[in-house]
């Protein structure tokens, strides 16, 4: 019997009592939220249910979600990645340039091998030389942003010959009637949800999240297991980039900017622990939708687009809250 | 008859499904120190709780002096003259012992300023009382664990304490420093203080208590008086049975020399070391705290490089590198800190007995489900690993269902040796027999064992030879049946025999 669930005292003898009821809250809190944003949009805005505007949201998610797969190793293995966002503009603005010099054949490759080089650097810093991933991936974040404005002088980055060249299949093109964005989110869920819950290194990724030391005691390569999530991470991002340069075809060197809190925020929404051990590709995937389809609705209601930022922040802390309120088994803590 | 100082009268509290105290009933008097002992999961831990206002009792009352009170939160226990030494610390580091003393109540003059000089005196008051050798102005972080638990006293002592109660406070302490406690424990006593004294240690609880009330399966099983009762008797109304702790006898065949020490050195953390241990051999290792006994332990399991010296398994010189390069080699541990070190508490039953061989357990690509639930139920037979399911999380399992739950994972990998750092540290005396049942159990089916503990009773129990050490030396290495409790004594101490017995 868990000590954490026994917690609640139980205060006078009425059966609906305050503290049960915050306890459903804390629970099944943003689930709750969820549905009555749902059903709030829905009667706000007819077009909310629409297939074409599921389907929209979706695609425009896919992105976000893609970068989302990948943090989500970091955060279960117990770190933080905050240079996503800038890694992906980095991504975007390369993978556009070699476009037009390499061809879109060997460009391709080329940017995923740069990319996953950066987060070759990362997981070296955080995995084997275990500084502190915060410190890490924000000095990353800035870093990355001064690299891909030398890369590209500060220009925006365009492809010459939009019309003459296959590259827009990963952004715009479809497949059996589904966006190809979608597809590519759909494949690498499925992929690398099954490495997490199915395989050996999946398994060390939450042992070394949950508790580095016995990790190590039991024999596992602490330092490799973080060193390939942050490998993973960058993968994620390469993929993301792709999809953000097929889908515009050109870009502004700050296209992934602030992206990396969005990231963080559809994982925790997700149930994900920043304190490391606890989380899945599946809740991350429900984490992605629950953000896209509140900031749609957001939009569909005709709130200003800026809006979303404070809305989203708002979430964030709602959801953070409520995760602590049910493993403390009450909203309010009397000892802090 | 003196009025009681803390007094519980049929306390009763329940969770969903478990009935966690079920009417205890005792008194704490004034000037008294009394133990309060009960295996794991006895129901202590929910009556502290209770006390500290954490939890509300669904029956029963508390009263202090004559008067019931209600506490809801521990300040209010706090203001009611009910106080806890936490056997974790929980003092702010960076600040100095004045500050710690009084946080939340710093003393004030105009404008919401900290009276420095008043805060100051009072806290030093305070301070002499306990006759320590810090003043008001120390950084509590540069304070050893001793010094801060003194700290943790003496806030105790800024309110009326009525009651002060003690959880495990000789944990972490050194013998000198039990000693200092003991001697503020009597003066409190003698200032009319009702005392709650919390340990497994027996031989504290008969030397520093007035009585001692049993809990088990959360009912109140008695109180003796400490002066007119034995270990055995509380054992048996802790456990229902008493515990063996005989001196070993029985050997187990012996097979080859499955590790060879020659001239191990690391530093000053130990020197010199030579040793071996055989198939079929438990090897203790006793000594003080600091005598170099698990540094030797992470040196073997691949943590803790050595300067000098070679390590042979099976008669193979080996360099470990990490405890990944340790377990390949056949050496397992089962370390000292079970939480810290040896589980991860977030993940369930099944998927830590598996950890270390989780790469091997695979059909294809994937985590075989199959072959990890045979291990673990496997495991669970043998070792009477008591738990709902593999299911079951870690850090729901008592201290003893945890610590077979590490010792486990290692037999499952067929260890050529198998270390145990303290093996039954924070585990009830039921379980703790049964772990040494299963440690000559093993020896028995020709494992090698080498066992550190700081009990002796312990390693005197399950040993076929025991390793005397005393700042990082090995002093002398006896068998089990030469040797003496003062020869051991006099050995951990750094003297060397004189005569008889061979040097190591």
């Amino acid at each position: 019997m868990s000590e954490a669930a026994q917690e609640r005292p139980a205060r006078g003898a009425g059966g609906l009592t305050g503290a049960k009821v915050g306890t459903f809250l804390a629970k099944q809190g943003i689930l709750i939220a969820f549905i009555l944003f749902m059903v709030g949009f829905t009667l706000a805005n007819d077009r909310f249910l629409d297939p074409d505007n599921i389907l929209g949201v979706i695609r425009s998610s896919a992105i976000l979600g893609v970068m989302a797969l990948g943090v989500t190793f970091v955060v279960i293995s117990g770190n933080l990645d905050l240079s996503v966002g800038s890694l992906m503009s980095f991504s975007t603005i390369v993978v556009l340039d070699l476009h037009d010099t390499l061809g879109p054949a060997l460009a391709i490759p080329a940017m995923f091998g740069l990319t996953l080089a950066i987060g070759a650097v990362i997981g070296f810093l955080v995995g084997y030389l275990r500084l502190n991933s915060l410190i890490v991936t924000l000095g990353m974040l800035s870093a990355i942003h001064g690299l891909t404005l030398t890369w590209s002088g500060g220009q925006n980055m365009d492809i010459a010959d939009k019309e003459g060249t296959w590259f827009s299949v990963f952004g715009q093109g479809t497949a059996l009637g589904i966006p190809v964005p979608i597809l590519m989110f759909a494949l690498l869920a499925a992929v690398l949800g099954i490495v997490l819950a199915k395989t050996p290194f999946g398994r060390k990724v939450y042992a070394v999240g949950g508790n580095g030391t016995a990790a190590t005691f039991s024999g596992i390569r602490r330092a490799r297991t973080v060193f390939t999530c942050y490998l993973i991470s960058a993968f994620c991002v390469a993929t993301a980039g792709l999809i953000q340069a097929s889908r515009s075809m050109g870009s502004q060197n700050t296209v992934g900017q602030g992206m990396e809190l969005e990231v963080l925020a559809a994982v925790i929404l997700g149930g994900a622990s920043l304190m490391g051990g606890s989380g899945t590709i599946f809740k991350t995937v429900i984490g992605v939708l629950i953000l896209g389809f509140i900031q749609n609705g957001l939009l569909l209601i005709g709130l200003q687009f800026y809006v979303q930022f404070v809305v989203t922040w708002i979430i964030i802390i709602l959801a953070v809250w409520l995760d602590i309120a049910a493993k403390r088994g009450r909203l309010l803590s009397p000892i802090a | 008859m003196t009025k009681p100082a803390l007094r519980l009268e049929n306390i009763v509290k329940t969770f969903p499904g478990v009935r966690a105290l079920d009417g205890v009933s005792f008194e704490v008097l004034p000037g008294e120190v009394h133990a309060l002992m009960g295996e794991n999961g006895a129901g202590k831990s929910t009556l502290m709780k209770v006390l500290g206002g954490i939890h509300q009792p669904n029956e029963g009352r508390i009263l202090v002096g004559e008067e019931p009170v209600v506490m809801t939160n521990p300040l209010e226990a706090k203001a009611k003259g009910i106080v806890f030494i936490h056997q974790e610390l929980s003092l702010a580091e960076e600040l100095t012992v004045a500050e710690n003393i009084y946080l939340g109540e710093l003393p004030r003059k105009s404008f919401g300023r900290v009276d420095w000089a008043k805060l100051h005196a009072q806290t030093n008051e305070i301070l002499k009382k306990l006759k320590v050798g810090f003043d008001a102005r120390t950084t509590v972080g540069s304070l050893s664990i001793a010094n801060q638990q003194m700290v943790e006293i003496a806030r105790a002592l800024t309110v009326d304490a009525k009651a002060v109660i003690f959880d495990e406070p000789t944990a972490s302490l050194t013998d000198a420093e039990k000693v200092v406690l003991f001697e503020v424990i009597e003066d409190l006593r003698n200032d009319g203080v009702g005392i709650i004294y919390i340990s497994h240690r027996m031989e504290e609880i008969f030397k520093i208590t007035d009585r001692i009330s049993v809990l088990r399966d959360g009912q109140y099983r008695g109180t003796l008086v400490t002066a007119e009762t034995t270990e055995d008797e509380v054992t048996q109304l802790m456990i229902g049975r008493s515990l063996d702790l005989s001196r070993n006898h029985e050997h187990a065949e012996l097979g080859d020399v499955a590790l060879e020490v020659r001239g191990l050195s690391c530093g000053d953390l130990y020197r010199d070391i030579s040793f071996e241990i055989r198939r079929g051999e438990v090897v203790g290792f006793y000594g003080l705290v600091g005598a170099g006994r698990t540094e030797i332990a992470e040196t073997l399991f691949g943590l803790r490089a050595p300067s000098a010296g070679q390590i042979l398994l099976d008669g193979q010189e080996v360099h470990l590198h990490s405890p990944a390069d340790a377990i390949e080699r056949g050496i397992s541990l089962v370390p000292e800190d079970r939480k810290g070190q040896g589980l991860v508490l977030g993940m369930n039953c099944r998927d830590n007995m598996t950890l270390p061989q989780v790469g091997d357990l695979t059909a294809g690509p994937f985590v075989s489900d199959g072959a990890e639930v045979a291990i673990f139920d496997q495991y669970r037979d043998k070792l009477d690993i008591r738990t709902p399911g593999w299911r079951q999380l870690v850090g729901n399992l008592s201290g003893g269902n945890q610590q077979k739950i590490v010792i486990g994972k290692w037999l499952s990998m067929h260890p050529t040796l198998l270390i145990v750092d303290e093996p039954t540290r924070g585990i009830d005396v039921g379980s703790k027999s049964e772990i040494h049942k299963l440690i000559r159990q093993l020896a028995s089916q020709g494992y090698a064992v080498m066992v550190i503990s700081s009990e002796m009773p312990e390693v005197l129990h399950v040993s076929d030879r025991i390793v005397a050490m005393y700042h990082g030396e090995l002093i002398r290495t006896f068998t089990s049946d030469e040797v003496t409790e003062d020869s051991l004594i006099q050995a951990i101490s750094g003297i060397r025999a004189e005569g008889g017995g061979k040097a190591a």
